[in-house]
C-alpha cells in the first residue's frame, strides 16, 4: 500500500513541476496551456455527474457562460457603471487601474464560482427528476435557451457582445497576461482534481454510482437521490462558473451564443473529451482532453474550414465505435492493472455459453 | 401595456392563423419524428437539419429556373435515399444501444450536415420566391400568404396518405408490428432492419417535404436545424408517440405560442422562448408524473 502512495506522490509531483514549468517551458503556448487546463477542469467536473453519476448533460454550458458573464460584469460593474461600458463596446472610455483589475477579477471569479452553483442548486431539483435522454435533451434545450435570452438583454451588451476589461496597461511585461491566466487556470485545475481526488476515494462516488446503476434500487435502500443528485451537479457547476470566467478573461470578448453559452463547440467538446478518455475514470477525462486539444490544434490548421465537418465525424466515431473510452478499452485489455481479478474459470465458462 | 398586440386587437387574429397554419408544419415534422422514435427508439437531433437539407433542395431547383412548388414532390423523393444512406451508414450502428448514443451521434451528423450546406449554399439567409400571392382579410388588415395556407394543405394531404399507407400496405404493416415487438416481428419474418431503413428514409423523405414547404414560406439557414428538432421533440412528448390527432393539435398549439411569444416578448427571444418551453413543458410532466411516483420513459 505504501509503496502505491509513494508512486502516487512522485506521479503528482512532477505533473505538478510540469505543470508550472509548462509556461517558460512552452513559452509561445501559453494561451493553448490556458485553454487546455480549462478543458481538463469541463471535463473533469463533467464527469462527475455525466460519467459517475449517469445523467448525461449537455446544459453545463449554462454554468460556463453564467460564470462568464458574472466575472466580466462584476469587474465592470464594480468600478463603473456597466451599462456605459456595454454600450460603448470596443471604443473604451473607462481604464481600469492594476488593482481595480485584479480586484475586479478575484471577486468575479468568486461571484463566478457562487451563483451558478446555487443556480444549479435551484433548478436541480426540478431538472435531475427527469431521466436518461429526457434530462440530456432539456440541458440541451437550457443551454441554448440561455444563450438565445443573452443575446437579447441589454446591459451585457445583447448581440453586440461584450469586451472584457483588458489587461492593465500599467504592467510593461508582455508576458505577463499570459502567465497571470495561465497560473489561475492551473491553479483552479489543481484544486479540481484534488476536489474530484477527494471525491473519488469517498462514499459520496459510492452513492453516486449506485444512481448510475440503478436509479431505482438505490432509493429502495435508502439513499435520498434527489439530494445526491443535486449535490453531483452544484459540484461541476461550481467548477464550471470558475472556468467561464477565467475563459472570459483569457479571450477578452463575450458573445451570447459563439464564446459564452457556445453548446455547438464547448458544450459538445466537454462531453465528447470526457467520452474519448472513458467516462467514470478519474484520468479518463484529463488524458480525453489532452488529446482532443493535442488533435484538434495540430489538425485545425491543416483543415481550415472543415473543421466542424471533422469535429462532427469526430463525434460519430468515437460514439459509434469507442463509447467506452480509452480508459475503457485499456481496462479491457488490462484488467490486472485496474485490480480486478479475474477469474480464469469463470470467463471460459461465459465464452462456452457465448 | 404598450404592446403592440393589445393595441390593435386584429393581430391577435393575424398571429393565431400564422400560428396555426405554421403549427401544421411543425406537426408534419413531429409526425416523422414520432414514426423513427416509436420504431427504432431513437432520438434524431439531426431531425431539423434533414429539414433545411430538404428545403435547400426546393431552393435549388428555384435557383434552376423550376417552380419551388415543386419541392414537395422531388424533395422527399430525394430525401428519402439520404435518409436511407444515412442509415446504412451511422444509425444502424446505434438502434438497440442506449439513447444517450444515438443522441450524441445525430448530434454529430447535425454538425456534419450543418457545415456542409454552409459549404455549398452559403451562410446567407435564402428564401424561394413562390409568387403564390397573398390574401387579404377583414378589409385588408389581416394579409395570409397563399404559401402558408398551400403549406397547410400539402402537409395535410401527406400525413393523411402516410397514415393510409400505413394502415393499407405490407410495408407499413412490417413496420407497425416492429414497434410493437421487433422480436416477435423479426421471428414471425419481417426483415427489421430493412424496415429500419425504411422508417428512416420515410422519416427524411417527410422532413424533405416539411422543408420544401418551409423554404417557400418561412426563411432556410444552414444553422437553424436545431430548434426544428427542439419543436418536434415537444410536440411528440405532448402528443405521444403514435397519436396523429393529437400531434396535429400540439403542433399548432406550439405555432400559437410562437406566434404570440413572437409579438409579447420581441422577435429577439423567439427561439429563446421555444426552448424555454421545452424545459417548462419536461419539468411540468416531470412534476406530474413524480406525484405517482413515476417518471417519464
Amino acid at each position: 500500500m505504501n509503496k502505491v502512495k509513494q508512486k502516487d506522490l512522485i506521479l503528482y509531483s512532477g505533473l505538478i513541476i510540469l505543470g508550472l514549468a509548462a509556461p517558460f517551458l512552452f513559452s509561445a503556448f501559453k494561451v493553448q496551456l490556458t485553454y487546455l487546463c480549462v478543458l481538463i477542469i469541463l471535463a473533469m467536473t463533467w464527469n462527475l455527474q455525466g460519467g459517475e453519476m449517469g445523467y448525461n448533460s449537455f446544459g453545463n454550458i449554462l454554468f460556463y457562460g453564467l460564470g462568464m458573464y458574472l466575472t466580466a460584469s462584476v469587474q465592470v460593474g464594480m468600478f463603473f457603471p456597466l451599462a456605459e461600458w456595454t454600450e460603448s463596446g470596443g471604443e473604451k472610455t473607462f481604464v481600469h487601474t492594476t488593482a481595480q483589475y485584479f480586484q475586479g477579477i478575484g471577486v468575479g471569479l468568486l461571484v463566478a464560482a457562487i451563483v451558478p452553483t446555487l443556480v444549479a442548486g435551484a433548478i436541480g431539483y426540478a431538472i435531475l427528476g427527469l431521466r436518461g435522454h429526457y434530462f440530456a435533451i432539456c440541458t440541451l434545450g437550457l443551454g441554448i435557451a440561455a444563450g438565445e435570452i443573452a443575446g437579447g438583454i441589454e446591459i451585457i451588451g445583447a448581440g453586440q457582445g461584450f469586451t472584457t476589461p483588458p489587461f492593465p496597461a500599467e504592467i510593461v511585461d508582455p508576458e505577463a497576461r499570459g502567465k497571470f491566466f495561465y497560473f489561475l487556470s492551473f491553479f483552479v485545475l489543481v484544486l479540481a482534481f484534488i476536489f474530484v481526488k477527494y471525491i473519488y476515494d469517498s462514499r459520496f462516488r459510492l452513492i453516486l454510482n449506485a444512481i448510475r446503476d440503478n436509479e431505482d434500487k438505490a432509493e429502495a435502500m435508502g439513499i435520498q437521490t434527489m439530494k445526491y443528485k443535486i449535490v453531483g451537479w452544484m459540484c461541476s457547476a461550481f467548477f464550471c462558473g470558475l472556468a467561464g470566467g477565467i475563459m472570459g478573461g483569457l479571450i477578452g470578448y463575450i458573445d451570447s451564443t459563439d464564446v459564452a453559452f457556445d453548446g455547438r463547440e464547448m458544450g459538445v467538446f466537454m462531453v465528447l473529451m470526457a467520452i474519448l478518455g472513458g467516462k467514470g475514470t478519474l484520468w479518463g477525462p484529463i488524458i480525453g482532453a489532452t488529446l482532443f486539444h493535442f488533435f484538434k490544434e495540430g489538425l485545425w490548421t491543416f483543415i481550415l474550414g472543415w473543421q466542424y465537418v471533422a469535429l462532427g465525424v469526430l463525434i460519430v466515431v468515437i460514439v459509434v465505435y469507442f463509447p467506452e473510452g480509452l480508459m475503457g478499452w485499456l481496462r479491457e485489455k488490462y484488467p490486472d492493472r485496474f485490480g480486478e481479478v479475474i477469474d480464469e474459470k469463470d470467463r471460459k465458462a461465459q465464452v462456452e455459453i457465448k | 401595456m404598450d404592446l403592440l398586440i393589445f393595441q390593435a386587437p386584429i393581430l391577435i387574429v393575424q398571429a393565431s392563423l400564422d400560428g396555426i397554419l405554421i403549427g401544421i408544419l411543425f406537426a408534419l415534422i413531429a409526425y416523422g419524428m414520432a414514426l423513427q422514435w416509436g420504431v427504432m427508439n431513437i432520438i434524431n437531433i439531426a431531425q431539423g437539419d434533414l429539414v433545411i437539407l430538404g428545403g435547400y433542395i426546393a431552393y435549388t431547383m428555384y435557383l434552376v429556373g423550376i417552380h419551388p412548388g415543386w419541392g414537395v414532390i422531388v424533395s422527399p423523393i430525394i430525401m428519402y435515399f439520404v435518409g436511407y444512406g444515412l442509415y446504412k451508414l451511422v444509425i444502424n450502428k446505434v438502434v438497440d444501444r442506449d439513447l444517450f448514443i444515438s443522441i450524441l451521434a445525430t448530434f454529430g451528423i447535425a454538425i456534419v450536415m450543418q457545415q456542409l450546406m454552409n459549404f455549398i449554399f452559403g451562410a446567407d439567409v435564402v428564401v424561394a420566391q413562390s409568387e403564390y400571392g397573398t390574401t387579404m382579410l377583414f378589409d385588408n388588415s389581416v394579409t395570409l400568404p397563399n404559401s402558408k395556407i398551400f403549406a397547410a394543405v400539402i402537409s395535410v394531404i401527406y400525413a393523411i396518405a402516410l397514415v393510409i399507407y400505413m394502415k393499407k400496405s405490407k410495408l407499413g404493416r412490417a413496420i407497425r408490428a416492429t414497434a410493437q415487438n421487433a422480436r416477435a416481428a423479426k421471428i414471425l419474418g419481417v426483415d427489421t432492419e430493412k424496415v429500419y431503413a425504411a422508417t428512416f428514409g420515410i422519416n427524411a423523405a417527410l422532413c424533405g417535404v416539411a422543408g420544401a414547404l418551409i423554404a417557400i414560406t418561412l426563411t432556410l439557414h444552414p444553422y437553424v436545424g436545431l430548434p426544428y428538432t427542439v419543436r418536434s421533440f415537444m410536440i411528440v412528448i405532448v402528443a405521444g408517440l403514435g397519436n396523429l390527432p393529437a400531434v396535429a393539435i400540439s403542433g399548432m398549439g406550439l405555432g400559437l405560442f410562437e406566434e404570440f411569444a413572437d409579438y409579447i416578448l420581441g422577435t429577439e427571444f423567439r427561439i429563446g422562448a421555444v426552448f424555454m418551453l421545452l424545459v417548462f413543458i419536461l419539468v411540468y410532466r416531470r412534476f406530474k408524473l413524480s406525484k405517482k411516483r413515476e417518471y417519464l420513459k
